[in-house]
């Protein structure tokens, strides 16, 4: 009889970081001590605490073990699941700060604390591979629900009295989106899930299908209905293989139990599903441009209207939601719009899914209710900075999105509040940067990304994008004069006038919030040519203190290009800065921190 | 599944599958599996009690913890309820096991006769 279930995290994180192997160990050993019956290894989506992983948390003890590695394996059979002794050294655990007691309570550990998780509600908890364990969990009893005792207008009133927003950047009102295609008149309409996550940073999307997928499904089939549609596509890109696998299995099982595909629970209502993988073009999340890809088109986007509501795949009404936005969809059937509708802020119902990274302490997954503040976020789940390096900024809306700073950390998170302070929710990676993160080199890092990605359709995207590039690396090597900072805003503002889609629009966003709140750092590289944050290695020297050199030569050894001289024993050495390339190595030679760069 | 009824019928067996992740239960029934614990018999008594508990439907949780520190009385068999107020059984077998979980868990009366205070090693 099973007495103990062994969760182990088998997202995309933990996998690279060799969960796979731990799991071979926990089935060798279990089966050396005996255990086969007792214990159950079950394969679940993400934890969240990807900083800590891989994790693998022990029922009904509720101990959660962090960075196991596969020969922790048999201690924590061993002792734990054995002999019932916890293993302390890996479990999880806060300080207190008060006694400096370990709290390993895992409802009071600040990381999960702060937390309400209703899109990842099943993430790491449920195999994702087995359709009975989201059954368990109340999983197709809103599809249920609404076929048997809503008509498709109660369904979608019920989605627009929650306030449900867009979680994949816009926060477009989902319920008027459903309504929309509502009201057209076709027998044939559409149902698309954008799983093309493409900002730097972000991965909720990934973690949500990876570790639930069925909440995805059983939501479309839900939209299928509320707007007389009978097929669907998920669109997800190639670059995401565990979760496309995951999919496949969970359609499959879907169908096998008559929860996809004809006559669903016997109410007559068809709904089929199909996956189109993306190639990763971060075009594609554009939703003109994702249904140009769907149709085995080039992925470039076209110009609105006509919405993809009223003329979209395959000219057909066509309504595209994101996996986060699709994530609460059964919640809110099952619990009510008004339930929602209380949780969050006024006009952002509900929680979103922020994907922590950066200059972090917890870096992972965190879903809070909208309305909490960055601080909440950053420093009570994150943990602050590391190394106590002093908070500069934090980019949230990835290449669209924008910087927040220190004045902004007690403002709340929902979506207008961040288009106010010129940033935007996005899809929700949120990147903190601290004193070591130079602001020009980072708007420097987003424009790449953008030139990178930019489909090439219109000029101002095309063309422009790149001049911008051209512009940071100009500021960022020590070409850069006050007309290069001038010339940077003019640019920006025309390419958000004339860019066709929203890429190229929101594409001069990081260059904008840098300067509005980082003008200094930009003026201190075309002035002073000095980058305050030391990360521009073209405006840095490396020097050496005379008075702590101890004459030891070993710098000279180690420089590459001979533009170090000095006598051993006599003379300090000196570097000639012509010569110098930058490369870092005579300090790393030097056992006496002689070396300094500035 | 033909029907919705069909949906709810498979969601009840499919609950008890996820019984040991959901946490709360009211009782807590933790089983002393140290050395001396294994050596004195815990093995089965702690097989009975999960057994005896799943197949009754029993609203607790049986876990185990390491040595409690009288290996003389063992098997110990702790049991805790919501509000942390703790039972102790003594000398306990796979058969006094099954017996405590009718009354204390089932109808929440004390089964004294097995209780520290009363047994005698």
């Amino acid at each position: 009889m099973e007495r103990i279930n062994v969760l182990i995290c088998a997202g995309t994180g933990c996998t690279s970081s060799n969960s796979p192997a731990i799991e071979a160990e926990f089935e060798r050993w279990i089966a050396q001590f005996g255990l086969e019956k007792e214990v159950k290894i079950v394969k679940t989506g993400c934890f969240g605490l990807c900083q800590k992983g891989p994790i693998v948390a022990i029922h009904p003890d509720r101990v959660f073990y962090c960075q196991v590695k596969p020969e922790d394996v048999h201690e924590i059979v061993s002792e734990h699941l054995y002999k019932g002794r916890r293993v302390e050294r890996l479990e999880m655990h806060d300080i207190d700060e008060e006694t400096k007691d370990k709290i390993f309570n895992i409802d009071k550990i600040r990381f999960y604390a702060k937390q309400q998780r209703i899109a990842l509600r099943n993430c790491g908890v449920i195999n994702p591979e087995d359709i009975m364990e989201y059954i368990a969990r109340d999983g197709y009893m809103a599809l249920g629900k609404v076929l048997t005792e809503m008509t498709p207008q109660q369904v979608v009133d019920e989605i627009m009295a929650s306030g449900l927003r867009g979680r994949g950047g816009g926060g477009f009102p989902t319920g008027r989106k459903w309504q929309f295609a509502l009201n057209e008149k076709n027998d044939e309409k559409y149902v698309i899930c954008n799983a093309d996550e493409g900002d730097p940073g972000a991965f909720m999307d990934r973690s949500i299908l990876e570790g639930d997928p069925h909440a995805v499904l059983e939501a479309m089939a839900i939209a299928g209905y509320a707007i007389g549609s009978h097929h669907g596509y998920i669109y997800i890109r190639a670059e995401y293989p565990i979760a496309v696998d995951r999919l496949k299995i969970a359609i499959r099982q879907a169908e096998e139990n008559g929860l996809l595909g004809k006559n669903i629970l016997g109410t007559g209502f068809d709904f089929t599903l199909e996956i189109r993988l993306g190639a990763g073009a971060f075009v594609c999340g554009e939703e003109t441009a994702l249904i140009a890809s769907i149709e085995g088109k080039r992925g470039m986007p076209t110009p609105k209207p006509p919405f993809p509501a009223v003329k979209g795949v395959w000219g057909k009404p066509t309504i595209i939601n994101n996996v986060e936005t699709f994530a609460n969809v059964a919640q809110i059937i099952n619990q009510g719009a008004a339930w929602f509708k209380s949780i969050g802020t006024e006009k952002s119902s509900g929680t979103k899914v922020f994907a922590l990274g950066g200059k972090v302490v917890n870096t992972g997954l965190v879903e809070v209710p909208m309305g909490t503040t960055l601080r909440e976020v950053i420093y009570e789940i994150g943990g602050g900075c590391p190394n106590n390096k002093r908070f500069k900024a934090v980019q949230t809306g990835g290449p669209s999105g924008g910087c927040l700073t220190e004045a902004d950390l007690d403002s709340p998170i929902d979506f207008d509040t961040l288009i106010a302070k010129g940033s935007m929710m996005g899809s929700g990676g949120m990147i903190v940067m601290d004193e070591d993160n130079c602001m020009v080199d980072i708007a420097r890092f987003y424009m790449d990304f953008i030139v990178d990605e930019s489909c090439g359709k219109c000029t101002p995207c095309r063309v422009g994008t790149k001049r911008l590039l051209e512009l940071l690396t100009d500021i960022c090597e020590g070409r850069g004069t006050l007309e290069t900072i001038d010339e940077l805003e003019r640019l920006s503002y025309s390419i958000k006038d004339t860019a066709l889609c929203g890429l190229g629009q929101t594409a001069p966003n990081p260059v904008l919030s840098t300067l509005r709140f980082f003008k200094d750092e930009y003026i201190a590289h075309v002035v002073d040519k000095k980058c305050p944050a030391k990360v521009c290695k073209a405006l840095l020297e490396y020097t050496i203190d005379p008075d702590t050199c101890r004459k030891c030569s070993l710098c000279a050894k180690g420089c590459p290009v001979g533009a170090i001289t000095g006598v051993p024993g006599k003379e300090p050495y000196k570097i000639d800065t012509e010569k110098c390339i930058k490369c870092g190595a005579c300090m790393n030679a030097c056992h006496f921190n002689a070396i300094s760069l500035g | 599944m033909k029907s919705l009824a069909d949906l709810q019928k498979l969601r009840e067996q499919a609950k008890k599958r996820l019984d040991l992740r959901e946490g709360e239960a009211e009782y807590r029934v933790v089983v002393g599996m140290a050395t001396c614990g294994i050596a004195a018999g815990a093995r089965p008594v702690l097989n009975a009690l999960v057994e005896e508990a799943a197949n009754k439907n029993y609203n607790c949780v049986v876990t185990q913890t390491g040595c409690i520190g009288m290996c003389t009385l063992e098997p110990i068999v702790e049991v805790f309820d919501k509000n942390g107020s703790k039972t102790t059984y003594v000398l306990m077998t796979p058969e006094k096991a099954v017996e405590m979980l009718e009354s204390h868990i089932k109808n929440g009366v004390v089964l004294e006769k097995y209780t520290v205070g009363t047994e005698k090693a």
